[in-house]
């Protein structure tokens, strides 16, 4: 008879695990998407993604290039509006914002978003990080001065910085250009953080102190980030995503993904045997 | 032939060809600075032309220059800035932007005399603004419009894209993005080319021997009403600019010492659009590295 010759190294192993971490982990769900597909044209790049993020947890996606990791984190805040087609529910405290009647404007300031590379203003520190919150009609000068500070410090980069608050954001380097943007986004106070490869432009000793930055700020946000380093997930996330072919495999704790995954390709990509 | 000897010949070829194009230029602009340099004096460069005797000045034709400069960049500026965001920023790719695009590139490769013919019949003949520094200024614009438009887009599309996912990435709207960093950040580049724009129409002569026309009327500079016709503000009296003036002595200048001024003028035309591009090149420096770098 017919035998599907892949059929045999997989019969051992569930093709997909995604964990409902509310129900298993009593996890408070902040964010999930519901039958979320992103087309590029007639590409679909993602078919099947659909994760809950709890509340003041890190959640790591990982996966190899064109996985679609990337492109699920951009559609959470619906960044990837104008270039692809997205369809399904996006529910952020259970209102579902993937809706054109839905203040996209409004809606990226409760989710905010860090790039791969690092993308600071033309302008000073200090106009980097207030810049945003003026268009929004934040004009005192003690409020800004105030919020400049704790963000600038939330960012851990404060005090590297702390003397030219008037000096150009440019003249700064990758790795505290990368937590100035953090800063920035942190400044006007979003519930969530999406990072996408925040630190892949970033050398080794940058890299550390932006994972330690994450790690302090979960007492106060909801972090999700896309990272292809699997030791910085392994470090900094509580839930880890596993992307393949616009698909995501295997969802689960951390630690459980990275010892003990129950999907064949999860446990490939992780050893180090793909991607 | 090895490869190292036949790296050598090329490098020579080349160096060859572009000190040919230099020595060029620099012959053709020393010849116009030094035989129009004893020319340039106070007197000469303040009084207005004679047309039979000897002793003119260009004051009246280097004023209109400048002051036809500007009504231009006022008329032309505000349009390709639109027309450059608009195209860079928001204009969808389909056929009806490739036409535009296809329109400007077309418009931008018009000879100036045709555009100055045009530029006589629409806004001199059928608006009836007569030979006059509108006319000039309109027909410019469309002579301006199409490089200053490209040079402007392509000093947005210079910006990098992150900076665009930044500002929305803050709830920004695009426009406040748009108008607030890209532009900003665009500033030095923009600037420049508006310098360089300037230098151009600041050149140019044959739009304008049709619609600013080749006379220069005496002007009072005590009256500065721009609605009396001696006035140096009206716009709608005839003004031969520098260029104009240059062309006119040489193919029908009568007065005794046309060669003299004709050198002369010829000479501060070109120290002025070679003070523009240096200009351009300083301010736009300038301001890049303060909006980049430590003060």
């Amino acid at each position: 008879m017919f035998v599907n010759p892949t059929s045999q190294q997989t019969t051992t192993w569930l093709e997909r695990n995604v964990v409902d971490i509310k129900q298993k982990f009593g996890a408070n769900i902040i964010l999930e998407t519901k039958g979320l597909r992103v087309l590029y044209g007639d590409h679909e790049a993602l078919h099947e993604g659909d994760l809950q993020f709890g509340e003041h947890q890190i959640t790591a996606l990982i996966g190899p290039s064109g996985s679609g990791k990337s492109t699920y984190l951009r559609s959470l805040n619906r960044m990837n509006d104008d270039v692809a087609t997205v369809k399904g529910q996006i529910l952020y405290r259970g209102v579902d914002v993937n809706r054109s009647e839905i203040d996209v404007y409004e809606m990226r300031r409760r989710i905010g978003m860090v790039f791969q590379r690092p993308n600071p203003f033309a302008k000073s520190i200090y106009d980097n990080i207030t810049f945003a919150l003026k268009r929004r009609g934040v004009t005192k000068k003690a409020v800004l001065d105030e919020i400049v500070e704790t963000s600038l410090k939330q960012a851990a980069i404060w005090d590297e910085v702390k003397d030219d608050l008037n000096k150009s954001a440019l003249a700064l380097s990758g790795g505290q250009q990368q937590r100035l943007c953090i800063a920035r986004a942190i400044a006007i106070k979003p519930d969530i953080l999406l990072l996408d490869e925040p630190a892949s432009a970033l050398d080794p000793v940058s890299t550390s102190k932006l994972e330690d930055t994450l790690l302090r700020l979960k007492d106060n946000y909801t972090i999700i980030i896309v990272t292809h380093n699997m030791q910085q997930a392994a470090r900094i996330s509580d839930y880890t995503a596993f992307f393949n072919q616009g698909t995501a495999l295997e969802y689960d704790v951390t630690s459980k993904i990275f010892t003990r995954p129950k999907v064949a390709l999860t446990n490939n990509y992780v050893a180090g045997d793909f991607g | 032939m090895n490869p190292k000897l036949s790296n050598k010949i090329a490098n020579g070829a080349l160096y060859g060809i572009a000190g040919f194009i230099v020595l060029i230029l620099a012959a053709l602009l020393g010849y116009i600075i030094i035989t129009g340099l004893p020319m340039l004096n106070w007197h000469f460069l303040t009084t207005p032309a004679r047309a039979f005797t000897a002793g003119g000045g260009i004051g009246i034709q280097l004023f209109n220059s400048f002051y036809l400069l500007l009504l231009t960049l006022l008329i032309s500026f505000p349009i390709a800035l639109g027309a450059g965001i608009y195209l860079n920023e928001y204009a969808p790719n389909n056929w009806v932007t490739n036409v535009v695009r296809t329109a400007i590139e077309i418009l931008s490769s018009l000879p100036s005399v045709v555009v100055g013919l045009f530029g006589f019949l629409i806004f001199v003949v059928q608006f009836d603004f007569g030979f006059s520094i509108l006319s000039g200024a309109f027909a410019l614009t469309f002579f301006n419009l199409p490089l200053l438009t490209r040079s402007i887009e392509e000093s947005l599309a210079a910006i990098s894209n992150t900076q665009r996912e930044g500002g929305l990435a803050l709830g920004l709207s695009k426009w406040e993005t748009v108008t607030r960093i890209i532009l900003p950040a665009a500033l030095p580049s923009i600037l420049t080319g508006v310098i360089l724009s300037a230098g151009r129409i600041f050149g140019e002569a044959a739009a304008l021997i049709f619609t600013a026309g080749q006379s220069a009327p005496a002007l009072d500079f005590t009256d500065w009403n721009p609605f009396n016709i001696s006035s140096p503000l009206n716009p709608m009296r005839p003004a031969e600019t520098l260029a104009v003036h240059i062309w006119k002595i040489n193919s029908e200048g009568i007065m005794p010492d046309a060669k003299a001024v004709s050198s002369g003028a010829s000479a501060v035309l070109v120290i002025s659009v070679l003070v523009f591009n240096i200009l351009a090149r300083f301010i736009g420096k300038r301001l890049y590295q303060k909006l980049t770098s430590a003060k």
